[in-house]
């Protein structure tokens, strides 16, 4: 099977345009690339001269499946410039627009588009033929998440209601309440779903990881904690860029960011799982026995166990927000521009995304920059690929592209993101 | 119930704003049909058609034909997914109508109605000939879905 070339044209359920090209040389070894040719977006250049104010809104335009992520990463970061603090119900309802996105964005990704690679489905559709009824919990379960970020953010896609210092609009006691029943139903139906994708078949592949995720003294993260890694790494955010360089990579439109002077590491559920299991909430915990899933986890493809855990927590810690909700007197504190820079890391669903601006004193953007988790997986995508197909090379090649494929939506990777989709392109020479 | 049309579309690039345009002129007419506007996630237009027994989909396609072409497809056949290829959604149209029929919650009377695109650039302003044809199906639609209807 050495030194044969084949390509496969479209890799699919993934977000954006790119390209996965594997070679496999005479010598059997493996080189692969994660070529992401949708274009560059030049968000971080169209920022300069903007106001503050339209840093959430314009960055949430960055992706439509985690535009709360943009938002959060983006006021903290202005506030974290302006010496804003923004606490108590506030904070809370932050932390639940944010839990409506992760419930949205792992459910589509782990039953919409991940699990047909593992029961031998083309697709959902296909998958849905003879799995009518988890899909259409799936449905269901998806548009919890969108019910809590359309009531909190005014709009599925895109919301408008987040601004620096707060929200433009705070829901009201009963608002809140609608979504009760429906979340304590989607934190059952996520819990019964566990064990079905915990007997999925899981390849026998480990790599060593450095996991990267937020750390909180008290909560399982999302809006704030310090950076933290499975090798010891314990800073705040404002040394996020003394640790950590983008590097320009010819085959690809997006940066890739590496550990300075060490690497390639992995941010996401699974990294945040290995890193705060102590931090999840009870019923959360209960879904990660039942997916069989401990610490130090190391087999990428048991990231959709981390996803599925994480969005029972996501509907666990909605119901507590919301049982623990007083509309608050006013919904946002003051905000005064001053001149100066601030930076923020929130937990996107796919991992942490990195936001700094620079702003003058009149409030408008002097520089901006954005690390979005797609670009701080993307070389560890790569070493997983050319680990998994060296032992594998005499697989037929429909197998092995399909476990290929498989190995990417790993990371649920968003190439939109990162460049802001993806073509699988095998070669064996 | 009442039929429900659905114009999908991104009103920020180019001629996929298409199907919006159609439903922004039934608005401003009397066509006395519900008209919803729709991003085209898929999961999200199986909620929107919800229990409706006739839901009509208008988008922008991309088939080969000359800009401006109406293509008509009925639910008796697949949606060709490539036609929608163009769409920012990995979960489209053509998903949703093909999920929805496997789970049982297509509508009795699903009608698709592709108006051939050209230009897909972000801020691109639409084509002339496929702004006429969205304008010319806004006009036509009412009729040609009451002669649909009376013929059921």
């Amino acid at each position: 099977m050495k030194g044969r070339i084949i390509k496969v044209d479209t890799l699919a359920r993934v977000e954006g345009e790119g390209s996965v090209i594997i070679k496999i040389g005479d010598d059997g070894g493996v080189d692969a690339k994660l070529k992401i040719y949708e274009p560059p977006r030049f968000f971080e250049a169209f920022l300069r001269g903007r106001s503050y104010a339209e840093a959430p809104d314009i960055t949430a335009r960055i992706c439509g499946i985690c535009p709360i992520a943009y938002q959060m990463s983006a006021v903290h970061a202005v506030e974290a410039a302006f010496g804003i603090t923004v606490g108590g119900q506030l904070r809370a309802l932050r932390r639940l627009l944010y839990c409506g996105e992760w419930i949205e964005s792992h459910v589509l990704h782990v039953f919409l588009l991940h699990a047909p690679d593992f029961l031998g489905y083309q697709d959902a559709i296909a998958m849905a033929k003879d799995h009518g009824p988890l899909v259409e919990k799936a449905l269901r379960l998806k548009k919890v998440g969108n019910d809590i970020v359309a009531l909190l953010g005014g709009r599925e896609i895109h919301p408008i209601n987040v601004r620096v210092g707060g929200f433009y609009k705070t829901p009201r006691r009963q608002d809140l309440d609608t979504l009760v029943d429906r979340l304590k139903w989607a934190q059952d139906a996520a819990l019964e779903t566990v064990p079905i994708l915990a007997s999925l078949p899981f390849p026998d592949f480990e790599g060593d990881y450095e996991f990267v995720a937020l750390r909180h003294p008290d909560e399982y993260p999302m809006n704030e904690g310090r950076i933290v890694s499975s090798r010891g790494l314990d800073i705040p955010v404002s040394d996020y860029e003394a640790c950590f360089v983008e590097e320009q990579v010819a085959h690809s439109n997006a940066l890739h960011s590496v550990r300075k002077g060490k690497g390639s590491y992995c941010v996401g559920p699974l990294a945040r799982f290995n890193l705060n299991s102590d931090r999840l909430p009870a019923a959360a915990l209960q879904a990660a026995r039942a997916a069989n899933l401990t610490p130090g986890c190391r087999n990428p493809f048991k990231s959709i166990l981390a996803r599925a855990v994480e969005t029972v927590c996501a509907c666990e810690e909605a119901l507590r927000i919301i049982a623990e909700y007083e509309p608050p007197a006013e919904p946002a504190v003051e905000v005064i521009p001053l001149a100066g820079s601030g930076c923020a890391c929130t937990e996107a669903p796919r991992g942490i995304l990195y936001h700094r601006y620079r702003i003058d004193a009149a409030g408008l953007i002097a520089d901006a920059r954005i690390v979005p988790p797609t670009a701080q997986n993307q070389r560890t995508i790569e070493d997983d690929l050319r680990r998994y197909v060296a032992p594998r090379v005499e697989l037929p090649i429909p197998d092995l592209t399909w476990q290929c494929e498989q190995a990417v939506r790993n990371y649920d990777p968003c190439i939109s993101c990162a460049t802001h989709f993806l073509r699988l392109e095998a070669e064996r020479r | 119930m009442a039929p429900v049309v659905i114009g999908v579309g991104n009103p920020c690039r180019g001629d996929d704003a298409a199907g919006l345009l159609v439903v922004e002129r039934l608005d401003a007419g009397s066509s006395g049909l519900r008209a919803l506007r729709h991003t085209g996630d898929g999961v999200g237009l199986i909620e929107a058609w919800g229990d409706a027994e006739t839901v009509i989909l208008v988008d922008a396609v991309v088939s080969g034909a000359p800009p401006g072409t109406i293509h008509r497809l009925s639910d008796a056949g697949e949606v060709p997914r490539r036609w929608f290829a163009h769409s920012t959604h990995l979960f489209g149209i053509a998903e949703a109508i093909g999920l929805a029929r496997v789970l049982g919650r297509l509508p009795a009377r699903v009608l698709v109605f592709g108006i051939e695109g050209r230009t897909f650039k972000a801020g691109a302003p639409m084509t002339p000939k496929v702004a006429k044809a969205a304008e010319d199906l806004a006009r036509e639609l009412p009729a040609r879905l009451a002669q649909m209807l009376r013929a059921c």
